[in-house]
């Protein structure tokens, strides 16, 4: 019975993970840039999240209606200086960017907010769960995160499949020069998909304030476990991505039990096993552009 | 366009080897390194070699980086790996083995390379900027299953004891000296590696992907052979680290930060050139050393300052000094940072599959 | 006034150049095909017009107006649309979603997927079929009604015949009348030159990217032809 409670958890964690994924994977299929700064972006927005209910004291989840437009804000000024800038130098340009941009904000925080854990406090609901059987509990909060994620996923690819600037993205993502014979003006895209990438990680980063304690170099492992969601669940798939974050969060939280201590190992491993044996993921995209 | 790239590409090469310049740059680096190695003898302290090891090391990552993303387009943020697996390897190796703290060293070496070798099977199946987060999480997982181990100290590291019955001063010029053979050995492998077919090899393979490979280069076979190397430099670089601070702690060994380190020498000094790591490791241990007061925001600053080289300054210092290039002290024929034009992402993915 | 004035042009891919001093005039509502051998710097003159190109001296005007620094995406406003060499269909859409992208301007006109399904039925049948798994002849068909999307005042089609089987490159000539007949200027590049000939009102024949020859086809022999094409 404590096997099927682990596997809830490591689902319930999953949705975290695709939440964390949704704009890595999002930007990644628009541009084909790998944004290293995503995790410390995240954690950018819990500090921000942390700052605002300190200072004002509104509650963490109206934090959510400025650390959103902020971040999403951030990362239209950031695609349109830096990283179209870098997309249009040699290939190693864009990794090189922001990889320095991590390094940036990472120490950046360190000065502010000293290398001290931190959490988002969120009162009562971070204990609450709802009993499901005598056994397993559900937290209310990771539950309300994991709907989310889902939410996310969902509504970013009813998005990109239902509205007219979501095909503009496909197309870019497909063709850019072809695009750009639509008269479509691809820096304007890119500059908006960053936008939802980072607003999205900014939800995401103030959801992972609140489960969990973070410090600035909290990014590291962010980046790395949303990159195993994508890879995992197969680039360009939104859904998969979903998928590779569950399948993440199962094998960390059920390697944990078996082996205390090695959970977050035996989760790279899974992702490891999955590079070895299925290299496009396990739900890859049916059209590879 | 096939036959145009690749008559370009071997011209490139026979234009620039052996130049006047490249002669001196030899004959100078050779009194240079043969100041050096009497140094201990007559006007180097105990302390400044010890910093002048630390030197040494940096110049060996820069180099080894710049072995990969300059030469072979590879972008790894998991290099710590192998400095980890090399400074552990050396500590077991000379005190588990016993085989001794210079001995220790080659074995370390093939340790690396041997655990290079295998992860590349796993690390290749990415391209580009998952590449680079690839070899992370491989670093990581080398780091976990490393503290797992408890003959290796588990998570609160180990202690190099081989050196006890050497007297400090006798230890550390024997550290200092296997630092600067290494360097030597490093920046040497190094240039002939690039001059070597291999070398022209990724020339062609920039200047078109296509046409090389119809020219049989292969490419997965070329990239192996640099990240092996890379790895037993990096493996090399954890050596000396481990036998000049005599402890060994997996947090610092396999820390991100080392490849960190190794972008900001690459990026400052100049991408894509035997002379830009090294002159980008002497410029960060420098500014270290006189930036050590301003904490946190030393990476700051350097953090703004590689993303400013990578966009308007992409020749690095070296290329500042050197006439964006046209001077070369030790001439590769080869330049990765020439301005691509704008390819579609699509044909960029298709490029980077290869990989 | 011509409505597209291409006034001695160079073009280069980096060191290399594919366009030598070239010109071309086109009037509103006229067909001018554009041929040459392989390498004659068609689909860069082409390229040119619609913004993927700059020619490094030289101008080119559109109603007068200069373009030479308009991007490409603000040129399809103006009413320049390109069916590009090889098509380049966006493989993960649909081919209506293909179409749909084509109208991302705006500009109002008589296209739409009404009347494209009617003058290219067989689009009609295959709507919701992914371009990638389109046929060649689908790919095509889509790719001028794309262009077509945007209602253009100019139409440029690079080689579309190339690699079609000669059934299919008839159904989709057919449809050329009912364009023209809008009142769409069209700008035909094309390597077989007796189709070149049937559809347009005057040949421009580019070798090594120079003009060699042109004029209106009924008044062009197939010698001459010949020996400007191969440059012999
Ligand atoms: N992207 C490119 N980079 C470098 N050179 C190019 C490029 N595209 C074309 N060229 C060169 O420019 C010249 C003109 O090419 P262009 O594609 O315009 O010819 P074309 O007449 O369209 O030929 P085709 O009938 O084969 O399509 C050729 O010599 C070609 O090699
Ligand atoms: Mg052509």
């Amino acid at each position: 019975m404590q096997w099927a409670n682990a596997v809830v958890q490591g689902v319930i964690l999953g949705g975290l993970y695709a939440l964390l994924a949704a704009g890595l994977s999002l930007m990644f299929g628009v541009m084909r840039l790998v944004n290293l700064a995503h995790g410390a972006l995240a954690i950018v927005a819990a500090y921000m999240g942390m700052v605002l209910v300190n200072e004002t004291g509104i509650p963490p989840f109206a934090t959510l209606l400025i650390v959103v437009p902020v971040m999403a804000l951030a990362g239209w000024i950031l695609q349109r200086t830096l990283l179209n800038t870098a997309l249009n130098r040699q290939a190693l340009a864009p990794i090189l960017v922001t990889f320095g941009l991590a390094v940036i904000l990472q120490n950046l925080m360190l000065e502010l907010f000293t290398a001290d854990n931190q959490s988002i406090d969120v009162g009562s609901l971070a204990g609450a769960s709802i009993q499901i059987t005598p056994n397993i509990a559900v937290g209310v909060f990771p539950l309300l995160t994991f709907v989310v994620g889902v939410a996310v996923i969902a509504g970013l690819q009813l998005y990109l499949a239902k509205t007219t600037t979501g095909r503009a993205m496909r197309a870019t993502s497909d063709d850019r020069e072809a695009a750009q014979l639509m008269g479509i003006d691809h820096r304007n895209i890119y500059a908006l998909a960053t936008a939802i990438a980072v607003g999205l990680v900014g939800l995401a980063g103030v959801f992972l304030g609140v489960r969990t304690q973070f410090n600035p170099t909290f990014g590291d492992v962010t980046l790395i476990f949303a990159f195993e969601a994508v890879i995992i669940g197969g680039l360009g798939s939104l859904w998969g991505t979903l998928w590779g974050g569950i399948i993440l969060g199962v094998a960390q939280v059920v390697g944990a039990q078996a082996f205390p201590s090695s959970g977050v190992l035996l989760g790279h491993i899974v992702f490891l096993l999955v590079l070895a044996f299925r290299p496009t993921g396990l739900f890859p995209k049916v059209v590879n552009g | 366009m096939t036959s145009a790239s690749v008559t370009s590409a071997s011209s490139t090469v026979k234009v620039r080897r052996s130049t006047m310049a490249s002669y001196i740059a030899l004959a100078v680096s050779i009194v240079v390194v043969i100041a050096l190695a009497i140094g201990p003898f007559a006007f180097l302290t105990k302390g400044n070699q010890q910093n002048l090891v630390t030197l040494f090391i940096y110049i060996i990552m820069g180099t080894m980086w710049n072995l990969l993303a300059g030469y072979a387009g590879m972008v790894s943020i998991g290099q710590q790996a192998f400095i980890g697996v090399g400074a552990y390897g050396v500590v077991y190796a000379a005190d588990q083995m016993g085989v001794g703290p210079i001995a220790a060293i080659p074995v370390a070496l093939v340790i690396a390379g041997v655990i290079g070798y295998l992860v590349s099977f796993l690390a290749f199946r990415l391209s580009g900027g998952y590449f680079a987060i690839g070899t992370w999480v491989i670093a990581e997982v080398i780091k976990l299953v490393t503290t797992q181990i408890q003959t290796l100290g588990a998570g609160s590291g180990i202690s190099l004891t081989a050196f006890s019955g050497y007297k400090p001063a006798l230890r550390i010029a024997t550290v200092y000296w296997m630092g600067l053979a290494s360097v030597v050995i490093a920046v040497a492998v190094t240039y002939l590696l690039m001059r070597s077919r291999l070398g022209t090899g990724f020339t062609a393979l920039r200047d078109d992907p296509t046409a090389a490979a119809t020219l049989g280069v292969n490419v997965t076979r070329s990239k192996r052979i640099i990240w092996v190397a890379a790895a037993m430099g990096c493996g090399l670089a954890g050596a000396l680290l481990a036998e000049n601070t005599l402890r060994v702690q997996p947090d610092s060994v396999f820390s991100v930060q080392l490849t960190a380190t190794m972008l900001f020498i690459v990026v400052i000094g100049g991408i894509g050139t035997i002379e830009g790591p090294i002159l980008g490791a002497i410029v960060y241990f420098a500014l270290e050393h006189f930036l050590v007061d301003l904490g946190a925001w030393y990476l700051v600053i350097l953090g703004i300052v590689a993303i400013i080289m990578v966009l308007f300054l992409p020749q690095g210092l070296w290329g500042l000094i050197s006439g964006r290039g046209r001077i070369s002290l030790f001439p590769t024929g080869y330049r990765l940072m020439s301005n691509q034009a704008s390819t579609t992402p699509v044909a960029n993915a298709s490029a980077d599959t290869t990989a | 006034m011509a409505l597209l004035e291409v006034e001695n042009i160079d073009v280069f891919y980096g060191d290399v150049q594919a366009i030598f001093g070239l010109s071309l005039s086109i009037e509103e509502g006229q067909t001018l095909a554009v041929i040459g051998a392989n390498g004659a710097g068609k689909s860069t003159l082409l390229k040119s017009i619609a913004g993927l190109c700059t020619p490094a001296t030289g101008e080119i005007r559109f109603n007068g107006e200069r373009i030479n620094d308009v991007p490409p995406h603000r040129r399809v406003p103006l009413g320049i649309s390109l069916t590009p060499e090889g098509r380049r269909i966006f493989p993960s859409l649909t081919l209506e979603e293909n179409l749909l992208v084509g109208a991302h301007s705006k500009r109002p006109g008589y296209w739409n997927l009404a009347t494209l399904y009617e003058t290219f039925p067989l689009l009609a049948d295959r709507r919701s079929r992914l371009g990638t798994n389109a046929s060649g002849g689908e790919q095509q068909a889509a790719a001028i009604a794309r262009a077509l999307m945007s209602n253009p005042k100019i139409l440029l089609l690079d080689e579309v015949s190339l690699g079609l089987a000669p059934v299919v490159v008839e159904q989709i000539y057919s449809a050329l009348p009912a364009i023209v007949e809008q009142g769409t200027t069209v700008l035909v590049v094309e390597q077989d030159v007796n189709q070149a000939m049937k559809v347009s009102d005057r040949v421009q024949c580019l070798l090594d990217g120079r003009t060699v020859l042109e004029g209106k086809p009924s008044e062009l022999s197939r010698e001459r032809i010949a020996s400007a094409f191969f440059g012999i």
